[in-house]
């Protein structure tokens, strides 16, 4: 039926198989930051190219629009060193009364900005990579934010790029609580709504006073990422497991598929 | 230049392997990423040798999943099995035909993803898939059978231009031509 040729490759695909599934993980991962490797040059004309862009379209920009878009910037900055400064006696304080209770005190987060390079080429996960990586201080599981709520968490880390599980993927569990009730629950993917930026959360128990609207912020238990982090806000909620725990939908407050910047926080 | 072509399919999928992490605009329409591989694959069983076709399904596969969330090799048997099927059955199927090549291109987007997923689920991952995802694999078949014709009008335009020639059939009948040699 088949030719000897045919009985070659396929022994050959068997075994090239055989080997790369039943690598230690370590192992695995390493090769695969080495295959990655082979795109670097294309990540890296990708980059130069968008600030080609970047600076070309700073040269088009009028004189009036950067003088007004710089004294915008300046109130900004003068007005956030303030809340910062009031944020570092906060946190002082806070550091000075958990030292008093006998609890650890709680480090600032340095956040790292990063550009988004890429996204999961496959269909079936929830990742991206940035252009941050060990050389920049990157490592596995930094929370990575926005402005406007929680991305996720490094998952693997290579020399120039990282590649970031985003929340709803099934390798970025998240810990979580509802501000305003304090009920405690967890979003874990893969979702089927993760399309809409909507997620699924589980509460540990039957939890009716949770409500459309309410606040959803990271718990900070599983020592991942930090307490009170943004995550979304409550869509909607369901009785589950005929009324054990609570199902709610929560809209992501990021954006996840028009992410172009992210803050990775560094301790 | 017969190795022209080869190196070129190479470039393609290496360059479509990257272009799946970006465009955004597409992965909105589509709902998922523009994964061209099915139809690369189909393009290279019709028409390339089963050594350019292991090799070519091996490196892609590899070059996908290093990207990816998945584990690496997970990637490789779908497009090996589609590559490998069409390579050995390519005398039972009208590859010269475009809605052959569209419907092998279809075939190849929805199978080749769904493949992938099954062997992802048989590891114990759990890829993110529901009711999407039949959006998503019609997507991706539409997207695969749209491009599987337009690689063989390229590729084949560049073999005209790059390689040489088949001389084809001569003014008389093959029966009226004179064998040399002993018969």
């Amino acid at each position: 039926m088949f030719k000897r040729s045919h009985y070659i490759a396929l022994a050959f695909c068997a075994l090239v198989l055989l080997v790369l599934l039943n690598l230690p993980s370590g192992a695995s991962s390493r090769l695969k930051l080495a295959v990655g490797g082979f795109f670097l040059p294309l990540f890296g004309l990708s980059t130069a190219a968008e600030s080609f862009v970047d600076r070309a379209s700073y040269q088009l920009l009028p004189r009036q629009t950067l003088i007004s878009e710089l004294r915008r910037l300046e109130a900004d900055n003068a007005r956030l060193r303030f809340h910062a400064t009031q944020a570092d006696d906060a946190l002082a304080e806070n550091n000075r009364i958990r030292t008093q209770l006998g609890l650890l005190p709680r480090g600032p987060w340095k956040p790292r900005p990063a550009r988004i390079v890429g996204r999961d080429p496959s269909t079936w996960w929830r990742t991206m990579l940035i252009d941050y990586g060990s050389r920049d201080g990157a490592q596995v599981n930094q929370p990575v934010v926005t402005a406007e709520g929680l991305v996720g968490r490094i998952a693997v880390v290579a020399h120039s790029h990282s590649q970031v599980a985003l929340v709803g993927d099934a390798a970025c569990g998240v810990a979580v609580l509802i501000a305003e009730t304090r009920d405690q629950g967890i979003i874990k993917g893969p979702q089927s709504t993760v399309e809409s930026g909507a997620l699924e959360m589980s509460t540990f128990q039957h939890s009716p006073q949770i409500l459309a609207g309410h606040t959803v912020v990271t718990s900070g238990d599983g020592g991942i990422f930090p307490k009170g982090l943004p995550v979304g806000k409550i869509i909607d909620t369901h009785p589950a497991n005929a009324g054990l725990f609570t199902t709610a939908r929560v809209r992501l407050g990021a954006n996840l598929n028009r992410l172009e910047e992210v803050w990775v926080l560094q301790q | 230049m017969t190795w022209l072509t080869p190196a070129l399919l190479f470039l393609v999928t290496w360059i479509s392997v990257y272009l799946q992490t970006g465009l955004i605009p597409m992965r909105v329409v589509l709902g998922a990423p523009p994964n061209i591989l099915p139809a690369i694959v189909v393009y290279a069983a019709f028409t390339h040798g089963l050594g350019i076709v292991t090799t070519l399904t091996i490196v892609a596969g590899l070059w996908a999943d290093s990207l990816s969330g998945s584990r690496l090799g997970t990637g490789v048997a779908p497009l090996f099995v589609l590559g490998f099927l069409l390579n050995t059955r390519q005398h039972l199927l009208l590859r010269d035909q475009r809605y052959a090549q569209f419907w092998l291109g279809f075939g190849g987007g929805i199978g080749v993803p769904l493949a992938h997923a099954l062997i992802l689920e048989m590891g114990g991952a759990e890829p993110a898939w529901g009711w999407f995802t039949l959006r998503q694999l019609l997507g991706l078949g539409l997207l695969n059978g749209i491009a599987c014709p337009v690689a063989f009008i390229f590729f084949d335009q560049l073999r005209g231009t790059f390689e040489y020639q088949q001389a084809g059939p001569g003014p008389y009948a093959t029966n009226r031509e004179m064998k040399r040699g002993r018969t």
